[in-house]
């Protein structure tokens, strides 16, 4: 029986450690506490604390660097004609699956994009192309997060071939430490004790494999392309 | 996985001769090390932030069990299943558990060490459940039939051409005469090869490079997004984690986050850097729906207080091996076990046992590279003379090895003679090689000289050298 097992095992793991560290009566696990209740943070890596057009300078830069692509689009109502026009100048598939996110399914697609075929919904596996939004930009490496959600279906940004994510300007931020905040700051929201999302995404460019013979080849199980729709918002 | 780490001499010698692995190792010798280097020197904190994480971990081992106990308080909070397990036969028997509790026939796996080290593939598969690995290496290692030789790039030693003609003779339904010239045409082939697995499995098995303490989170780093499209798509999300993978926060995961693709890769982040906190939430259109994580000792916590500690603190970068000269010549196989390289030397005797592999320890020069590219600070070299301590202590070693130790070990407490000696010897073989210099054989020597020339001295010993500089100066 797993149940009795595990917690033997529990027992045995817990007691072999502590007999092991060592540690004298008056140590009672303060310095835990607060580390889990401060969170202290690293060494201050100085490249990502930008004033905003510089930030954004060095997103675009870095996810370039890592075979990602970046357009910068005005406003959420031109995202239709930037989608169009990515996946005409790639020749790709017009079927789009959208993340089931009224921000994005509320957009002109008719208007603006008629010859685009949009679905909301998870991916399935013969979707080519999905739009996701995206929690935040980490301007440091060029790596977006995505949080899974009730909008934001977790296999969009792995499925298909070709991964297209709308990034508000104002989510962009510079180090991760401003990445961490956030993401607390939203688990806050939920109330004290409050869980993380089921899955948080970091991406960092397209999927990719050195397996044969160390040469990079990009798409292996992930997306083979990524690209980044930047849209200003006048929070930035 | 079974141990063929007493057979290391016998596994180098064949190793050198295999001139496959030596056109594959090519590849090692020169990619991984120059890419870490312009990853770390992009970096200006980067000797900065590896103190950090070194700290970080000494810290969560000092206090590993209340880690370990916020770690489980979280987790269940937020609908995982931990399970506890002190021996790799314990982890094997739940996880068939979980798996036979849905009917599951197949299991889609990423890339994990933990689940090499308890022999889990070959397990499972005796218990009727077929195990499908996806890592584009693992896949090709699982084809052929063999274990990894690296931990982060289990497929390092297979040649393109090797691959080529593995998918040929395995994807049998395929035209025959299709091209597979381009590594592309392999890396797609693989991917549809695998795409309806990810979606037909019944259980996704994945590994976690940390366990967060604060959040009851476990984190996954990859390349190719396979451990995600494992753990996204079935029912059933199994996690097997060794007990030293937890930390305390999320900053502390971002402290070493950013050392580890540098080292491992030089990549600045890896491709996909995944967090999963719980199943799937009640609206949550996709994500599995129950959340299982293995928490497994195996013989982790008898390395705590004592000189081995601080190997608990390695994150698998594989930067250890990358640099390491004998690595390079001899490749991973050789070590006959799943950890390798001078990581390897050091954790294969603490879990087989130091009777299993004492050649592993020995497998050095001390040449110091590992250590000066951990990026969690392991005194790779340091671990290793103790192996070799305890293994002369307990008389492991042969007694031509004793006798000659004992020989050396008299010598080098009576400087004088040693240095009269070392002298002549020295200077005997500078005459005797001075025309060629070097020697293509030497009395007792045998073994070093086969593979290489040994060069001749030029008459002089360091310490005389050395005492001559210091009176011109």
């Amino acid at each position: 029986m797993s149940g009795e097992r595990s917690s033997t095992a529990r027992g045995q793991i817990l007691g072999a450690i502590r007999r092991a560290v060592k540690r004298d009566g008056t140590d009672a696990g303060s310095a835990v506490e607060r580390r889990l209740a401060e969170h202290p943070e690293g060494p201050r890596v100085e490249r990502a604390r930008l004033p905003h057009e510089a930030l954004v300078a060095l997103f675009v830069e870095k996810v370039e660097a890592v075979q990602g692509s970046v357009a910068r689009v005005d406003s959420p109502e031109a995202l239709p004609e930037a989608v169009a026009d990515y996946l005409k100048r790639h020749n790709l598939p017009t079927a789009l699956r959208v993340a089931p996110d009224p921000a994005l399914t509320d957009l002109p697609w008719q208007e603006k994009a008629p010859l685009l075929s949009v679905s909301a919904g998870r991916a399935e596996a013969a979707d080519a192309v999905s739009l996701t939004g995206c929690f935040a930009g980490v301007a440091e490496t060029g790596t977006l997060m995505l949080a899974s959600g009730p909008e934001a279906p977790t296999t969009l940004n792995f499925l298909p071939e070709t991964h297209l994510v709308v990034l508000r300007e104002s989510d962009l931020v510079g180090p991760y430490e401003e990445a961490w905040r956030k993401l607390r700051a939203r688990e806050g929201a939920e109330g004290p004790g409050g869980a993380l999302p089921r899955t948080v995404n970091f991406v960092t460019g397209p999927s990719r494999t050195g397996d044969i013979e160390q040469k990079i080849q990009l798409g292996a199980h992930g997306p083979r392309r990524l690209h980044v729709l930047l849209v200003a918002d006048g929070e930035g | 996985m079974q141990a063929t780490s007493r057979n290391f001499k016998d596994n180098a010698h064949r190793a050198l001769e295999d001139a496959n692995l030596q056109k594959a190792m090519g590849f090692v010798r020169t990619g991984f090390i120059d890419k870490r280097k312009a990853a770390a020197d992009a970096l200006p904190e980067f000797e900065a932030l590896r103190d950090a994480a070194r700290d970080i971990k000494n810290h969560t081992l000092a206090n590993l069990d209340r880690y370990l106990e916020r770690y489980e308080a979280k987790a269940t909070e937020t609908g995982a299943q931990v399970h506890w397990c002190t021996t790799a036969e314990d982890a094997r028997e739940t996880i068939l558990e979980i798996c036979r509790s849905v009917g599951a026939r197949t299991a889609t796996k990423g890339k994990s060490m933990i689940a090499e080290e308890i022999g889990l593939n070959d397990f499972l598969e005796r218990n009727g459940i077929t195990p499908i690995e996806t890592d584009l290496g693992e896949y090709i290692i699982q084809l052929r039939k063999e274990p990894p030789s690296h931990i982060i790039a289990p497929a390092v030693h297979v040649t393109q051409d090797q691959v080529e003609a593995d998918f040929r003779s395995h994807h049998k339904a395929l035209p025959a005469d299709r091209s597979l010239a381009e590594p592309q045409q392999l890396v797609a082939e693989a991917r549809e090869m695998l795409r309806q697995k990810y979606l037909d499995a019944d259980v996704g098995i994945t590994g976690a490079n940390f366990l967060v303490a604060e959040t009851g989170t476990s984190v996954i780093v990859t390349n190719e997004g396979n451990g995600d499209l494992t753990q996204i798509l079935p029912k059933i999300h199994i996690v097997i984690a060794s007990i030293e993978k937890v930390i305390p926060t999320l900053e502390d995961l971002g402290v070493i986050l950013r050392v580890l693709a540098r080292s491992a890769t030089g990549q600045e982040m890896s491709a996909y850097t995944t967090l999963s906190t719980g199943p799937k939430r009640p609206d949550d259109p996709d994500g599995p729906e129950q959340y299982h994580v293995v928490i497994l000792d195996n013989g982790r916590s008898a390395m705590l207080g004592t000189e081995y500690q601080e190997m608990l603190r390695c994150i698998r970068c594989g930067a250890c091996m990358n640099h390491c000269p004998v690595y390079h010549a001899v490749g991973g196989h050789a070590y006959g076990w799943v950890y390798v390289g001078p990581m390897g030397a050091v954790l294969t005797p603490s879990l087989i046992g130091v009777d299993q592999a004492g050649h592993l320890p020995n497998a050095s020069t001390f040449c110091g590279r590992c250590e000066s590219v951990c990026p969690m600070r392991i005194p790779l070299p340091k671990m290793m003379r103790h192996w070799r301590e305890r293994e002369f202590e307990r008389h492991l070693n042969p007694p031509a090895w004793r006798w000659g130790l004992k020989a050396w070990a008299f010598l080098a407490r009576r400087p004088r003679l040693y240095q009269a000696l070392t002298g002549l010897q020295v200077r005997l073989m500078g005459l005797a090689g001075r025309r060629r210099g070097r020697f293509a054989s030497l009395p007792l020597a045998g073994g070093w000289t086969e593979h290489r020339d040994f060069p001749a001295p030029q008459g002089r010993t360091f310490q005389q050298l050395w005492a001559e500089r210091k009176r011109a100066a």
